[in-house]
């Protein structure tokens, strides 16, 4: 998307996450569901946030809308949104927040409606509660003109109508619509397609790229398909185990990425355009127990590459390319390796670094 | 899989099925889950069946199995027929009247009509070649029996071991065969991860040595880094027991990947089957061209450049379908004899099956060949 990159080019930031922590203290013991997590998001921009379950992608959501549920914490770091501390503000403030500034989709448009409200009704409560001098009617107008922005037909019956009466794909866009009615600067949408067909997901997805050039808000799209990622989003961070392993523009992620879990998971993927039969090649074992985390880098256990270090110390972040960031102890040695040797040495250091291995 | 030698022989033969679900307090049909769908399946091979939720694909492959009772239709397994039964829900053409109740023209109607009982045999033997691996692993098996116990039940059915201790050493064969810990034969399904669950689904399907399972969504509840891992396994177990696959999803890089044909399926029927490349390449019906290009890619410069259609509306009710044509609601072609006329199911290209009236016109010689 050239228009988008021209736009960051002169836009602020809108939201900074500074080496967030988020933990669940349970029973059994603290969860660290997410472990230190950095990224910027401009004005205009989609991020992709792509994880399998368990990696801590929607809590960290969750954290940014204040809606982290009990026995969960923020514990450490900060959340900066146009400039403003989020994690300071009180409760009331928070309200304010949620729905004029931020607003979230999540990924089961039937459980996040209400069964017993007409839709209309959830509308214009939405947005009575944030504006509450207007007036039932303009209300009124104003959901039937979302409705219609998120290309839903017959808006006047629509309105007087029960989630049930709506299809999933249907279901979601009133969700959407719901979210976007107090004119947010950020959406935060959770898996906002999982739960639907591909034909759906292909309407889903025309609209929010749609919406988003209409509106020059920011986007977190949380998900763990690549594919969709590779549709609408203009930067990727990929989490695993509570933890930014890669971040960077889309292109650097699917055509260079750096990271073996990234590899992995492009490499396990079937191709819809590959011409014959080629074996996946799987990661092998199974994703971390959050509960007994492994010290150092937590992809270490599956990895083809693991080394000594890589059990004991998590690897920092590395610059490969222009905010394109790996943490991988793999990065870090060539990367000293290159300062030390000069760029000549490359190909030494990959030699050493298989001698490791 | 060009490499996979195929003996030709078709292992299961379905004609025509159909399996209605009668509704409470309606009259009529009732939900038309499956329509007139004729397919076959050769040995050692595997088909896919893709589709969107609701389209019957999942109906399609128990009805085969028979944990739901056909409506009508025929159904041959290894040359034996397991299912036959006739229409009681025919089409007939009934006349149309004006207000003097003069015939002013003809339509097609269902009318439920009163059939001899369909001729049926005794399954259990047939359970031991046929097997299900179900979607979700958590929801199939007994949460209060031991993996021992949940692969053993199996064994114990159809009696397949000597004494105790050569069905202990059979289920601890399989339990390796499938990649888990033979101690994990004590445990309860709650203590494994969703794929270790997917794992013991698939040893109990194969503790009775089937010749045939139906894969139904095996692998949309899992994570994405273990369904490559399922997928691989599946594979090699074709290759050394030479199953014989049906391949239920709704993924379709993943049908594509593992099938050997495609089949795709749209409210209840059958709208087009091919070779898996060949279909992906050609897509014939317009439905199947749409569901190609919905599918997102995982390559960013492919996928911002690739045209897309995206198609308008929502699935119709399979409660009451569209008449003619079932796509023809939701297709950019539609035509007036889409609404009216159902498409015959015809072999537009070798090996290459498609239900569309578009096709006719590019296809002349399919249709003689058809007619004649």
């Amino acid at each position: 998307m050239a228009e988008n990159q021209n736009m960051e080019a002169q836009s602020e930031k809108l939201l900074e996450v500074k080496d967030l922590h988020v933990s669940f203290f349970t029973p059994a013991g603290e969860v660290k569901a997410v472990g230190g997590i950095s990224y910027e998001l401009n004005y205009g921009e989609v991020m992709g946030i792509v994880g399998e379950s368990g990696s801590g992608k929607s809590q960290e959501a969750y954290a940014i809308m204040g809606l982290l549920q009990s026995p969960g914490k923020v514990i450490g770091g900060s959340i900066t949104f146009e400039g403003e501390d989020v994690l300071a503000k009180s409760r009331e403030e928070m309200t304010e927040f949620r729905g004029t500034r931020a607003a979230m989709i999540f990924q089961n448009p039937m459980t996040s409606l209400n069964p017993v409200y007409t839709v209309g009704n959830q509308l214009i409560e939405a947005l009575r509660t944030h504006d509450k001098k207007i007036t039932k009617k303009d209300a009124a107008k104003r959901a039937m003109e979302m409705l219609e922005l998120v290309g839903i037909n017959n808006v006047a019956k629509r309105m007087k109508q029960y989630p049930h009466e709506f299809s999933g794909g249907m279901r979601q866009r009133v969700m959407i619509a719901m979210g976007l009615i107090c004119h947010p600067k950020l959406l935060i949408a959770d898996e906002p397609t999982t739960a639907l067909d591909v034909t759906i997901q292909a309407q889903i997805l025309e609209l929010m790229k749609d919406l988003q050039k209409k509106t020059q808000m920011g986007i977190i799209f949380i998900t763990h398909n690549l594919g969709v990622v590779a549709e609408i989003c203009d930067k990727v961070s990929v989490m695993y185990a509570g933890k930014i392993v890669e971040q960077g523009a889309v292109n650097d992620i699917f055509y260079h990425p750096s990271h073996p879990y990234t590899l992995g998971l492009l490499r396990s993927m079937p191709r819809v355009d590959a011409d014959e039969h080629e074996r996946l090649i799987p990661i092998e074992g199974t994703p971390v127990d959050m509960l007994n985390p492994p010290d150092g880098c937590p992809f270490a256990p599956r990895c083809e590459h693991c080394m000594k270090i890589c059990l004991q110390k998590m690897p920092p972040h590395v610059e490969i390319g222009e905010g394109h960031k790996s943490a991988c102890w793999l990065r870090v040695l060539e990367k000293k390796k290159d300062e030390s040797v000069g760029a000549e040495g490359g190909a030494e250091v990959r030699e050493s670094k298989q001698k490791e291995d | 899989m060009s490499e996979k030698k195929l003996s030709g022989e078709n292992l299961l033969e379905v004609t025509n099925l159909k399996k209605y679900f009668p509704v409470k307090g309606m009259r009529g049909p009732g939900v038309q889950a499956v329509e007139n769908v004729s397919v076959f399946i050769r040995k050692g091979e595997t088909l896919g069946l893709v589709g969107e939720s609701g389209c019957g694909k999942t109906t399609l492959g128990r009805t085969i199995l028979r944990l739901h009772e056909p409506t009508s239709g025929k159904i041959v397994y290894d040359g034996k027929t397991i299912f036959e039964g006739k229409d009681p829900y025919p089409t007939v053409m009934v006349d149309v009247k004006d207000e003097k109740g003069q015939v002013v023209g003809q339509k097609p109607q269902i009318v439920k009509t009163r059939v001899p009982r369909a001729k049926t045999v005794d399954m259990l033997p047939y359970r031991r070649k046929m097997q299900i691996i179900f979607q979700d692993p958590s929801a199939s098996l007994d949460p209060r029996m031991t993996v021992g116990e949940i692969i053993g039940e199996a064994l114990d059915i159809h009696k397949l071991y000597e004494n105790k201790a050569d069905r202990a050493e059979q289920i601890k064969a399989l339990l390796d065969h499938v990649g888990l810990n033979t101690e994990h034969a004590n445990r309860y399904p709650h203590e494994f991860s969703g794929g270790q669950q997917q794992r013991v689904g698939i040893a109990r399907a194969l503790a009775v040595k089937p010749e045939f399972i139906v894969c139904d969504e095996p692998i949309s509840a899992l994570d994405v880094s273990i369904q490559s891992q399922i997928v691989n396994m599946l594979e090699d177990m074709q290759e050394k027991q030479g199953l014989t696959y049906l391949f239920i999803a709704h993924d379709l890089s993943v049908v594509r990947h593992i099938s050997d044909r495609i089949g795709v399926m749209y409210l209840g029927t059958m709208v087009e089957l091919g070779e898996s490349y060949e279909l992906n390449r050609n897509p014939l019906h317009p439905y199947s061209q749409t569901l190609l290009s919905a599918v997102p890619v995982p390559d960013p410069k492919l996928s911002k450049s690739r045209q897309r259609i995206v198609l308008e509306g929502d699935i119709p009710s399979p409660m009451n379908p569209p008449t003619g044509c079932r796509f023809h609601t939701r297709c950019p072609y539609a035509t007036d004899r889409c609404k009216e006329e159902v498409p015959p199911f015809r072999e537009y290209e070798p090996n290459h099956w498609a239900a569309c009236h578009l096709l006719e016109e590019s296809h002349p010689e399919a249709v003689e060949k058809a007619e004649a």
